[in-house]
């Protein structure tokens, strides 16, 4: 409850509003004052930026809604009216293509930042939590939507995505007839895909309100990795930061154009322009570039894992790479347990940065493996670097929160910047 | 540390197009240098796109449909609204059914699409020893990698591509040897040659012209708002750029006062 004393903002009917209803009190408090760290750097505009990739995919998503047809009959036909005869279709269509693709970069941007500066500790477990949970909502629904131009590589991603969940023991297959509604993705599959790709980001939308709600609880993390000690550490986020975003973002739009304008179909498939076909499978079945590291840990699990001296089998390769590619996602919301190290910034924590660095380039590789035919070097590369993905959380982690010494941290916030020349 | 974050990106970016060229099959595609819409003031040359249609009427429609193109369309390639209208009158489109219940044959009108060779995929195989002809309106965006230019590379050089067998490569029965198609056996024979086409405006009459012309139209049938777009493009960088200065101009000017 307002504290009896508060003063309303505003004058007039916005004092009157705010008196009964505080929204413009909470509004100046979350945007205008709400204290930042003084010291942020360029990576932390990309949770503005997700922010941005939401709203411009929820909006071109709804126009698109508007002029598509989720049947099999008329999907495909229903995307090139679009990109034909509806007027700015061609546009808003490449701008909801491409945002999947930027999304999902600014997000592991996100991320990659929160690994590095480690974000993730206490107290910011939840908002850690809350952010993997999006994660998870924006592949479920990005892949949704891939299946919906009914292109190729949209039919034959549905058609091996859904079968991941056959390997599950007993209840697999049954389970896979009801996901797709009938005995293969066909229109049922279809229909229920687009109910759900227009339901899921409005519940992303949620979780990120719970996310910022955990955010300003105690505040962004920052280079340093130390909290806020005295006033001058912080400044209001308003007007430091939200100039700084509209910069970030002026920057983000400028490549997110070029896409748009000169590429469009660069981070799409080719395939996805020829109308689906359950009678011709494509020569390599490849998800979105966004999925290629899960993709290649999907795919490394080779071995059938029988219980020893016996033929019964435990875990067949199929269920071991499905367990491994969702463990790859579920293993991050474990991570605030696994990394107890009392120093957030890997700034000062000079044995934990190289094993950051080596795990982004595992990512990166596993992303390389995941485009390839799994063929020759690729299957073992592939391995091996699965093998590091968890090695990196299950063993590294918890080893280092051991045995790494803990440096001393600077005073605070505002005694290294304020000691070094200023700096725009 | 901000470098070795944007080579990671473009590192990623490299592995797409990595995973592109693997699904071709390592046949090295040529890369025209000749297109007139490719790069960032890209635009069709409407000559171009005509002889181009041309060609896709006297020879590729006898076997390919074209269905996402209707005849008003084709203004974009320059034709008059008359000069449309008696291109249509040409086809007949079945319509109805009409008052009596009867399915009736009518000539096509400017918004009817350009009626395809078949009235079915079965019957397009029964003609063609098994195999489908695939439609033409997106081939050219269909092939390729994703790389504007490279679907259209690809259906130019496969239509040059018709060449005689290495030794030793057998063809199968009812099959082409084509050196850029994927496994170089093609169901299609080889439809051009020099002089098939008679060109109206004076230009040459040879392989590497009717080629270059029906990929140049087929690329038009595939992004038809392939100019507007890069012209909006244009529009939107210069926008862009105005804002990224501004903006960083701002923030410094905000960011100032902090000591």
């Amino acid at each position: 409850m307002l504290a009896p004393d508060s003063k309303p903002a505003g004058k007039g009917v916005i004092a009157w509003i705010d008196h009964r209803l505080p929204i413009f009190t909470f509004m100046n408090h979350e945007l205008n004052e709400y204290p930042t760290p003084r010291n942020l750097n360029y990576f932390w505009n990309f949770g503005s930026l997700s922010g941005v990739m939401l709203m411009i995919m929820i909006i071109s998503g709804i126009v698109l809604a508007t002029h598509y047809t989720g049947n099999t009959q008329m999907a495909f036909q229903s995307v090139e009216r679009i990109m034909r005869d509806v007027n700015g279709g061609w546009l808003i269509r490449y701008i909801h293509a491409n945002g999947a693709s930027m999304f999902f970069i600014v997000v592991f941007v996100h991320m990659f930042r929160g690994l590095y500066y480690g974000s993730y500790k206490p107290p910011r477990e939840v908002l850690w939590g809350l952010g993997v949970l999006i994660l998870l909502l924006m592949m479920a629904t990005a892949f949704m939507g891939y299946v919906l131009p009914w292109g190729q590589m949209s039919f034959w991603g549905a058609t091996v995505i859904t079968n991941l969940f056959s390997a599950i023991p007993w209840i697999g297959e049954d389970l896979v007839t009801w996901l797709w509604g009938g005995f293969s993705v066909d229109n049922p599959t279809l229909t229920r895909f687009f109910a759900l790709h227009y339901l899921m980001p409005f519940l992303i939308l949620g979780v990120v309100v719970l996310h910022l709600i955990a955010l300003h609880r105690f505040g962004s993390n920052n280079p340093l990795g130390i909290d806020i000690k005295e006033k001058k550490d912080s400044i209001p986020f308003h007007p430091y930061y939200t100039i700084k975003d509209l910069f970030g973002l002026a920057v983000f739009l400028l490549v997110f154009a070029g896409f748009i304008f000169y590429q469009p179909n660069y981070l799409g498939h080719p395939d996805n322009y020829t109308p689906a076909n359950p009678m011709v499978t494509p020569a390599h079945i490849v998800p979105e570039w966004y999925f290629l590291p899960f993709y290649a840990i999907l795919r490394a699990f080779t071995l059938n894992i029988h219980i020893p001296f016996t033929d019964i089998m435990l875990i067949d390769a199929k269920l071991g790479g499905v367990i491994c590619m969702f463990g790859a996602v579920m293993v991050l919301f474990f991570l605030p347990a696994l990394d107890k190290h009392p120093v957030r910034s890997a700034k000062f924590r000079p044995y934990y940065r190289p094993f950051f660095w080596l795990f982004a380039i595992v990512c990166v590789i596993l992303g390389y493996v995941g485009s390839q035919p799994p063929e020759g070097n690729m299957v073992i590369i592939g391995q091996i670097c699965t093998a590091w993905y968890f090695i990196h959380f299950l063993v590294v982690l918890p080893v280092l929160s051991r045995i790494e010494p803990v440096k001393s941290l600077p005073h605070s916030i505002s005694a290294p910047v304020l000691q070094q020349p200023a700096r725009a | 540390m901000h470098i070795r974050i944007y080579g990671l990106a473009l590192l990623l970016a490299f592995s797409i197009n990595q995973a592109a060229d693997a699904a071709s099959g390592h046949i090295d595609i040529p890369k025209y240098k000749d297109w007139t819409f490719t790069g960032v003031t890209g635009t069709f040359d409407k000559h171009e796109l005509q002889r181009g249609f041309q060609v896709y009427r006297e020879v590729c429609a006898t076997c390919h449909s074209l269905k996402y193109i209707a005849f008003r369309n084709l203004e974009d390639l320059g034709y008059t609204e008359n000069e449309i209208k008696a291109l249509a009158a040409t086809y007949s489109v079945i319509d109805g059914p009409n008052d009596a219940g009867d399915m009736f044959e009518r000539p096509a009108r400017t918004s009817d699409h350009i009626p395809g060779p078949y009235a079915n995929d079965q019957q397009a195989r029964v003609a063609n020893g098994g195999a489908l002809p695939p439609d033409l309106s997106l081939i050219t965006k269909a092939r390729g990698n994703g790389l504007e230019g490279s679907g259209s590379n690809y259906v130019r050089a496969l239509l040059e591509g018709y060449t005689s067998p290495p030794a030793g490569f057998t063809v199968m029965n009812g099959m082409y040897y084509n050196k850029y198609f994927p496994g170089h056996q093609i169901a299609m024979p080889n439809p051009l040659s020099d002089g098939v086409v008679s060109y109206a405006d004076g230009s040459p009459e040879t392989l590497v012209q009717y080629t270059k012309d029906v990929t140049a139209f087929l690329t038009w049938t595939a992004e038809p708002h392939l100019q507007r777009r890069k012209e909006t493009g244009l529009k939107v960088f210069v926008y862009l750029a105005f804002l990224v200065v501004f903006s960083y101009l701002a923030k410094k000017k905000v960011w100032s006062k902090l000591h």
